[in-house]
C-alpha cells in the first residue's frame, strides 16, 4: 500500500497598508472618511492615554499597568469591525479596544488605581473585565459563543484577545479545540507582540507562525500585519462574517510589537536590545495610518493639532475625575462574596468594621 | 412517594430543572450518549437534545472554563467532572474566575454554575477515584461547596444549586449512589444552601458528619446510645462552604461534647474548621476535647487497604464513648 497524502496546508500573511502608508488598493476595505478618522482618533487616544498612564504610575498616582503602546491597530481595528452585539473578552493589553467598547478612561484609571469599581460594566456593553491569568479567558469566550449559538443570536459573535505567550498554555489548546468541535462564533485574536515578559517569541514555540496552530483544529488561521489597522480590520471582519454565518471560529495572529515594558514593574533593557525596539518604532501603526489618511486628503496638521488638544483635555478630565473620587466604602468586599447573605460573612464584616474603628481610635 | 437511589434522585433534579428552564445546560465527558459513567444523566440527551446535553471533548479545564462563559452569557450550566481525581485542574478556573467575577465586577457579572463531581472511597476503584478533597474547594471565597448524604437531600440541594446565583461545587458521595433508596417526592423540593440539618436531637453529645459518612455514623450513634443509655444529637453538615457555624455552636453549647466524622485526611480539613468554629463560639461550654474521626494524613491507599483508613462504625463508636467518658 503506497503512502498517500491526507492533507496539505498553508498559511497566508495579510498586509494592506505598509510602513510608509502605501495601500494595496485591491485589498483596501471600503471604509468612509468618517470611519477612517474615527479609527485613527481612537488609536491616537489609546496611545496618548497609555503614555499618560505610564507617567501617572511613575508619579505614584496609579498602580502597576501594562502598556499597549504599539499594539493599537492590533486591538482597535478588530473592535472597529464588530458591532455592539458582539462580545469582547480581553486579556490586559487592549486599552484602545476597551475604550471602543464603551469603557470610559476614568474607569480604567480607577481599575489601575486599585479599585474594582473600574471593572463595572459600561452600559450593559458586552465587555468582560480585564482577565490577567494568561489564556484562561479564551475558554470563557468559547462558552459565551456557545450561548450565542444556543440562543440563536445570529448577529452576535465573540472576539477574544490573548498574547503569544498564551499559545503555550493548555487553555489555548482546549479553547481552540472546543470552538472547532462546537463550531461556535468566536474570533481568536492573538496579539503576537514578540515578547512574553523576557521570553522572545522564538523560544515560546518551535512553530514558524502562531497562525498555523489553527490547522491542528481545522479552523481558518491567518497571519496579519498587526501594525496595519486596515489588514486587522479586514481579517476580523471576514472572520466575524464567517462566524455569524455559522461557519465557526477563526484564529488571527496579529504580528505586532510590545514597544514598551511588560508592565511598569518590568525593565526590558535587561533582556532585549534597544535597536530591536527602534526597528519596530519605525513600523508604528499610528504613523503609517496617519500618512494614509493624509494621502487621502482627509487629515492634515491642523486637524492633528486640534485632536491632540482635545485628547489632552479628555485625559486631563479623566485624571481629575479619578483624583476627585471620594466614595470609599471599606467593607464593600463583603457585599460581593456571594449573591446570597450568610451569617459568617456578616459576622466577619462587623469584626472588620470594629477593627477599623479601633485602629482609628489608636491613631 | 417513589423510592429512589441517589443516582435516580439527582437525575430527577436535573430532569425537572431542565424541563422548567431552557437555560439549564448539562456538559461533561460521556454525559450524553453514555448517560454518564454512573448513569446520573440518563435520559437527558434523548429528552433535551445535543444542544443541551453536551458530550464534551476530554478536557476538564474547558468544561468549567466554557461553563463560566455560558453562565456569564445567561445560561445555567451544570458541568460534570467524571471523578474527583480529575477535577483538580478545574481549580485554576474556579479560583481564578468563577469565584471572583461577582467581586471583580462589583456584582455586574456573576457566574451561576454547578460543577458536579462524584467523590470518596468505598467502591473498589482505581487510583484517583477515591479521594475526599472538599476542603480544597472550600478554601476559595466565593465558592459554595455542597455534599448531600441521601437521595432526598441530594435532589433538593441540587435544585437549589442550579438556581443559586453563585458557583457551586456539588460533591456526590459515590459510595452512596446506589447503596440505599429513600422516598423522594415527585413534587418540587428545595433545601437551603448554607444550612446544616439536625437529623436527630439529643442532649449528651453532638456528632457531625457529611456525605458518605452518613450511614456508618448513624449506625455507630445507635450502638453507642444503646450501650451507654445516652441521647446523641446528630448534625448533617450538607453545606461545607459557607459553613453553618450557628447550628454547630448551638448544638455543642447544649451537649458540651462533640465528635466529628470525616472521610478526608485530618490536617487542614473541614473538621479542623469545625473545631475552630467551636473554639470561637462554644469553647466554654465544652466538657471534653472535640474528637475527630478521620482518614489519616496519607496518600489514599489503593482499594485493597482503603477501608482500613476511612472511619468505621467501631472507630466512631469508640470515639463517642471516649468523649463521653472524658
Amino acid at each position: 500500500m503506497p503512502i498517500s497524502k491526507v492533507g496539505s496546508f498553508s498559511i497566508s500573511y495579510l498586509q494592506i497598508l505598509d510602513e510608509n502608508g502605501n495601500v494595496d488598493t485591491k485589498l483596501e476595505p471600503d471604509l468612509s472618511p468618517d470611519d477612517l478618522i474615527k479609527l485613527y482618533r481612537v488609536m491616537f487616544f489609546a496611545r496618548e492615554a497609555d503614555q499618560r498612564m505610564v507617567k501617572l504610575q511613575r508619579q505614584g498616582r496609579i498602580g502597576t499597568m501594562g502598556p499597549s503602546t504599539g499594539q493599537e491597530a492590533a486591538h482597535c481595528a478588530p473592535i472597529f469591525a464588530s458591532t455592539e452585539k458582539d462580545w469582547m473578552v480581553g486579556s490586559f493589553r487592549e486599552a484602545g479596544a476597551r475604550l471602543m467598547k464603551g469603557e470610559p478612561l476614568a474607569q480604567a484609571l480607577v481599575y489601575y488605581n486599585g479599585f474594582e469599581e473600574g471593572n463595572r460594566r459600561p452600559d450593559q456593553q458586552r465587555l468582560l473585565p480585564i482577565s490577567i491569568i494568561v489564556s484562561t479567558q479564551m475558554l470563557h469566550a468559547v462558552g459565551i459563543a456557545y450561548a450565542m449559538k444556543y440562543r440563536g443570536e445570529k448577529d452576535s459573535a465573540v472576539i477574544v484577545f490573548f498574547g503569544d505567550g498564551a499559545t503555550s498554555q493548555g487553555d489555548f489548546h482546549e479553547a481552540l479545540n472546543f470552538a472547532g468541535v462546537w463550531k461556535v462564533p468566536v474570533v481568536f485574536v492573538c496579539q503576537n507582540n514578540q515578547w512574553a515578559i523576557s521570553m522572545p517569541r522564538s523560544k515560546q514555540t518551535n512553530s514558524k507562525t502562531l497562525a498555523q496552530k489553527a490547522i491542528a483544529y481545522d479552523i481558518p488561521g491567518i497571519q496579519v500585519d498587526g501594525n496595519d489597522a486596515l489588514a486587522m480590520y479586514k481579517a476580523t471582519k471576514d472572520a466575524l462574517d464567517r462566524a455569524k454565518a455559522g461557519e465557526g471560529p477563526t484564529l488571527i495572529e496579529a504580528v505586532t510589537y510590545r514597544l514598551m515594558m511588560h508592565t511598569t514593574a518590568d525593565d526590558p533593557t535587561k533582556y532585549r536590545a534597544r535597536d530591536e525596539e527602534e526597528q519596530w518604532w519605525a513600523k508604528d501603526p499610528l504613523v503609517r495610518f496617519k500618512k494614509y489618511i493624509e494621502k487621502k486628503n482627509i487629515w492634515n496638521d491642523e486637524k492633528q493639532k486640534a485632536l491632540e488638544e482635545e485628547i489632552k483635555k479628555q485625559i486631563d478630565d479623566a485624571v481629575k475625575e479619578l483624583e476627585s473620587r471620594t466614595e470609599f466604602k471599606p467593607d464593600i468586599s463583603f457585599d460581593y462574596v456571594f449573591g446570597t447573605r450568610h451569617q459568617e460573612i456578616e459576622e466577619q464584616r462587623q469584626e472588620f468594621l470594629d477593627n477599623l474603628r479601633k485602629e482609628a481610635a489608636d491613631a | 412517594m417513589p423510592k429512589l437511589t441517589m443516582v435516580q434522585a439527582i437525575n430527577l433534579a436535573l430532569t425537572q430543572e431542565m424541563e422548567k428552564d431552557d437555560s439549564v445546560i448539562v456538559l461533561g465527558e460521556d454525559v450524553g450518549r453514555d448517560e454518564g459513567v454512573f448513569r446520573v444523566t440518563a435520559g437527558l440527551l434523548e429528552k433535551y437534545g445535543e444542544a443541551r446535553v453536551i458530550d464534551t471533548p476530554l478536557a476538564e479545564s474547558a468544561i468549567i472554563g466554557t461553563a463560566i462563559g455560558m453562565a456569564l452569557a445567561g445560561l445555567k450550566p451544570v458541568g460534570e467532572m467524571q471523578f474527583d481525581g480529575f477535577s483538580y485542574i478545574m481549580m485554576h478556573q474556579l479560583e481564578g474566575h468563577a469565584s471572583r467575577y461577582r467581586a471583580r465586577s462589583m456584582g455586574d457579572w456573576h457566574v451561576p454554575l454547578v460543577m458536579r463531581l462524584p467523590y470518596g472511597a468505598g467502591v473498589r476503584a482505581l487510583e484517583h477515584h477515591s479521594e475526599s478533597r472538599e476542603a480544597m474547594y472550600a478554601t476559595v471565597p466565593g465558592v459554595k461547596v455542597v455534599i448531600p448524604s441521601t437521595p432526598r437531600n441530594a435532589r433538593a440541594l441540587l435544585v437549589a444549586a442550579i438556581r443559586d446565583p453563585d458557583p457551586v461545587v456539588f460533591l456526590e458521595p459515590k459510595r452512596s449512589y446506589r447503596a440505599f433508596k429513600e422516598e423522594v417526592p415527585e413534587a418540587e423540593e428545595v433545601m437551603e444552601i448554607g444550612k446544616a440539618q439536625v437529623v436527630q436531637e439529643g442532649e449528651d453529645l453532638t456528632v457531625i458528619f457529611w456525605g458518605a459518612m452518613m450511614r456508618i455514623t448513624l449506625e455507630a450513634v445507635e450502638e453507642a446510645q444503646k450501650k451507654r443509655g445516652v441521647k446523641i444529637e446528630v448534625i448533617d453538615l450538607l453545606t461545607i462552604a459557607p459553613m453553618d457555624g450557628i447550628t454547630i455552636a448551638e448544638s455543642v453549647k447544649k451537649t458540651g461534647r462533640c465528635v466529628i466524622v470525616q472521610e478526608a485526611p485530618r490536617s487542614m480539613s473541614v473538621s479542623s474548621e469545625i473545631v475552630a468554629r467551636i473554639n470561637d463560639k462554644a469553647l466554654m461550654y465544652l466538657e471534653a476535647p472535640v474528637k475527630r474521626v478521620t482518614h489519616y494524613d496519607v496518600v489514599t491507599p489503593y482499594f485493597g487497604r482503603e477501608m482500613k483508613y476511612i472511619p468505621s462504625v467501631g472507630r466512631i463508636r469508640r470515639s463517642i464513648e471516649e468523649t463521653l467518658d472524658f
